[in-house]
C-alpha cells in the first residue's frame, strides 16, 4: 500500500488545473540534478576546485541559457504532438538576420531585435502550416524547412557577417549581481511558458491536442490552431535564442546553430525532463531541469578535463537510461 | 501496391528528365554508374523501411556507417589478409547495435527516437575517442573492391544491391513481413493476434543495422575513408523511405517504393547538379520538393489516413 502511493503522488480525483499543471513527470530528473550537483561538489573538493562558486555557477547559468530558451520552445511542440527540426539552422539565421540589420550601430536594436523574432515567428507559421494543412508529417516537414534555411544560408554566407554594436553584448555577458541577464532571459522565457501552459486556454488546449488529436477536435478545440501556435512560439524560442547567440559572438554566424546542435540537443533536454515524446504529458518545468542538468555534467566534464568526445558517448547513455527509468514508472503506475 | 505507383511515376519522370539534358545517362554504362553512387542509399533506405514499417525509427544508421568505416580502416590499416575477417566483424557490429537498439526500445519501452539518437551520441562518440579524434589506418585494395571495382561490366555494388533488394523483398512477402506490418499498423491487435511484436520490432532494427554495414562496406570501398562518410544519412534515409509513401509511424507502404524513393532522391541530386544548382542551393531545393513530395502524397488519401490514424 504505501509503495502504491509512492508511486501516485497526486490524486487521480484532483482538479482539472493541478493534474494539468503539475510536472510530475519533472521529479525524476530534479532528484538527479540534486544528486548530480552533489557528484559535482565532491569532484571539485577532490579536484581542488570549488563545484559551488560563483564563476562556476554563472559559467554553468551562462551555458545553458542558449539551449534552455531554445528547449523550453521545443517543450511546446513536443506537449502538442509535433516535433521541431528546424530550430538549429533558425537559430543560424536570426543571429546573421539579427547582426547585419544592427551592422554595429545602436540605432538599428529595435529593428533587428524586431526582425529576428518576425523571421523566426514566419518560419513556425510555415512550419505550422505544412504540418497541419498540408498533413505533412513533423519530422518531415520541420526537416525540409531545416534544407530550405540551410540552402538559404550556404548561398549568402561562408563565415560570419554583421556586427552587433556594444551595447547589446550587455545582453549576452552582464551580470545583475550573481544571475547573469541571459539566464535571466532565459527564466522570463520559461515562466511565461509556465504561465501559458498553466493558466491559460492555448496551454490547456496544447495538452489536450497532445494527448488525444481526435479527443481535442470532437471537444470543440480547433486542433490546427493549436499546433500553428505552437510552432509559432517555438520558433520564437529559438528567434530568441539566435538574439542571445549573435550578443554573444558580436557578430551572425551561419553555423552557430548547428555547431551547438541545438536541434536535437533541445528535443533531448525536453526528454529528460519527462517529457513525453509522444505529447500530452511533461512540461517546462521538467525540460529546465534537464537544461541544467547537462549544464552541471558538462561542468563536472570540464572540471575533469574528458575528452569532448567521451562527453558524447556518457549523454548518450544517460539519455537512454533516464527514458529507460521513465517507462519503467510509468508501467508500474 | 497502388500507394507505391506514384513514387515509380516520379522516378520514370526525373529520369527521362535527365536523360533529356545528358542523352548518355540511359546507356548502360552511365546508367551503372548511376546504380552504383545509389546503391548505398538504396541498401539503407530498404534496412530502414523495416524499422519505420513497424512503427519506429533508426536515426542511428549515419554514425554507424561512420563507424564501421573509421573501425574498418583501423583494423585493415592496409593488409590484404585482414580484409575477410573485418568484413565480418563489420556484419556482426552492424547487427549487434541493432540488436540493442531493438532490445533498448521493445524491452526498455524507451522511444526509438531517443534510444537511436543516445546510439547516434555513443557511437560517434566512442569511434573518435578510440581514434583520438581523426580517422587513421586505410581500407586494403580488395576491401575497396567491393565499393568500386566491378564483376565484367556490372559493378559489385550493384549486384550486391540486387542481391539486398531480392532479400529484402523476399522477407517481406514471406510471414515476418505481414507481422511486421501488423505490428506497426496496430501492436496491440498484433500482439493479441499471437505475434511476439518486441521479436519482429528487434529483428527490424537488426536488419537496419546489417543494412548500415552492407551501405559502409560499399562507401569505405567509393568514398574512402574519412569522418563525414555517414553524416546525414539518417536523415536522408528516412527521407527516402518516405518519399516512397510509407507513412511514418509504420503499418503502410512498400520496401520496392522505399528504394525507388532512394533512387528518386539521388536522381534528384543528379538532375540539380547537371541544372548547374550549385552545392549551396542543393538543400533547398532539396528541402521544398521533399516537402511538395509528402504533402502530395498526403493529400491525395486524406480518408484513408484519417480512418487510419483514429
Amino acid at each position: 500500500m504505501t509503495q502504491q502511493l509512492k508511486l501516485r503522488p497526486v490524486p487521480a480525483g484532483g482538479s482539472l488545473i493541478r493534474r494539468l499543471s503539475a510536472d510530475r513527470p519533472a521529479r525524476p530528473v530534479y532528484v538527479a540534478l540534486a544528486l548530480l550537483v552533489v557528484l559535482g561538489w565532491l569532484v571539485f573538493a577532490l579536484d581542488g576546485g570549488a563545484f559551488l562558486s560563483q564563476e562556476n555557477i554563472v559559467g554553468i547559468q551562462q551555458r545553458s541559457a542558449a539551449l534552455g530558451i531554445v528547449a523550453v520552445g521545443q517543450t511546446l511542440v513536443i506537449l502538442a504532438g509535433s516535433l521541431d527540426l528546424s530550430v538549429a539552422y533558425l537559430i543560424s539565421l536570426t543571429s546573421l538576420v539579427t547582426a547585419e540589420i544592427m551592422a554595429g550601430s545602436d540605432t538599428g536594436v529595435p529593428v533587428a531585435v524586431a526582425a529576428a523574432l518576425a523571421v523566426s515567428a514566419l518560419t513556425g507559421l510555415v512550419n505550422g502550416l505544412i504540418v497541419t494543412r498540408l498533413r505533412v508529417h513533423a519530422f518531415i516537414a520541420t526537416l525540409g524547412v531545416a534544407l530550405v534555411i540551410r540552402g538559404a544560408l550556404d548561398a549568402r554566407y561562408d563565415g560570419p557577417a554583421g556586427s552587433v554594436p556594444e551595447s547589446f553584448q550587455h545582453l549576452g555577458y552582464d551580470r545583475i549581481g550573481p544571475l547573469p541577464v541571459s539566464a535571466l532571459l532565459w527564466a522570463a522565457v520559461a515562466a511565461g511558458a509556465w504561465l501559458l501552459l498553466s493558466r491559460t486556454r492555448l496551454g490547456y488546449r496544447i495538452y489536450a491536442v497532445g494527448g488525444d488529436t481526435e479527443v481535442a477536435r470532437l471537444s470543440g478545440v480547433r486542433t490546427e490552431r493549436v499546433v500553428v501556435a505552437a510552432h509559432v512560439l517555438c520558433s520564437v524560442c529559438a528567434g530568441i535564442a539566435g538574439l542571445l547567440l549573435a550578443s554573444r559572438l558580436g557578430a551572425g554566424a551561419p553555423t552557430v546553430g548547428t555547431d551547438g546542435g541545438y536541434d536535437l540537443e533541445s528535443i533531448a533536454a525536453v526528454v529528460l525532463g519527462g517529457t513525453a515524446l509522444a505529447g500530452g504529458r511533461g512540461g517546462v518545468a521538467g525540460t529546465v531541469g534537464g537544461v541544467l542538468l547537462l549544464a552541471v555534467l558538462d561542468s563536472i566534464f570540464n572540471q575533469l578535463e574528458v575528452n569532448s568526445f567521451a562527453k558524447d558517448v556518457v549523454r548518450g547513455v544517460i539519455l537512454v537510461a533516464a527514458l529507460a527509468i521513465y517507462a519503467r514508472r510509468r508501467r508500474t503506475r | 501496391m497502388r500507394r507505391a505507383l506514384p513514387i515509380f511515376v516520379v522516378l520514370a519522370g526525373l529520369l527521362v528528365a535527365i536523360a533529356i539534358v545528358n542523352p548518355y545517362f540511359l546507356e548502360p554504362p552511365a546508367f551503372l554508374a548511376f546504380v552504383k553512387r545509389a546503391a548505398p542509399l538504396v541498401i539503407l533506405a530498404a534496412g530502414q523501411y523495416f524499422v519505420i514499417v513497424s512503427g519506429e525509427f533508426d536515426l542511428s544508421v549515419g554514425s554507424l556507417v561512420t563507424a564501421e568505416v573509421v573501425i574498418a580502416a583501423r583494423l585493415i590499416d592496409g593488409s590484404a589478409e585482414a580484409t575477410w575477417p573485418v568484413l565480418a566483424l563489420m556484419i556482426a557490429f552492424g547487427l549487434i547495435v541493432g540488436l540493442v537498439n531493438g532490445i533498448v526500445t521493445t524491452l526498455l519501452r524507451v522511444p526509438s527516437f531517443i534510444t537511436t539518437l543516445g546510439m547516434l551520441l555513443i557511437l560517434s562518440g566512442a569511434v573518435f575517442l578510440w581514434t583520438g579524434g581523426s580517422p587513421r589506418g586505410a581500407l586494403s585494395e580488395q576491401f575497396r573492391q567491393l565499393g568500386r571495382g566491378s564483376l565484367g561490366p556490372v559493378p559489385w555494388s550493384v549486384l550486391i544491391l540486387a542481391a539486398v533488394a531480392a532479400a529484402a523483398v523476399c522477407a517481406m512477402r514471406a510471414g515476418f513481413g505481414h507481422t511486421l506490418v501488423a505490428a506497426g499498423d496496430n501492436d496491440r491487435a498484433a500482439a493479441l493476434s499471437g505475434v511476439r511484436v518486441a521479436r519482429v520490432r528487434t529483428v527490424a532494427f537488426m536488419i537496419s543495422g546489417l543494412s548500415a554495414a552492407v551501405a559502409a562496406i560499399l562507401l569505405g570501398g567509393f568514398a574512402g575513408v574519412s569522418a563525414q562518410v555517414g553524416k546525414g544519412l539518417e536523415f536522408q534515409a528516412i527521407t527516402a523511405v518516405v518519399l516512397g509513401g510509407v507513412a511514418l509511424g509504420g503499418g503502410r507502404g512498400s520496401v520496392a517504393a522505399a528504394m525507388a524513393g532512394a533512387f528518386t532522391l539521388e536522381a534528384l541530386f543528379t538532375l540539380l547538379n547537371l541544372y548547374g544548382i550549385s552545392g549551396a542551393l542543393e538543400p533547398a531545393v532539396q528541402g521544398v520538393i521533399i516537402i511538395a513530395a509528402v504533402a502530395l502524397g498526403a493529400v491525395r488519401f486524406p480518408r484513408a489516413r484519417a480512418a487510419a490514424a483514429s
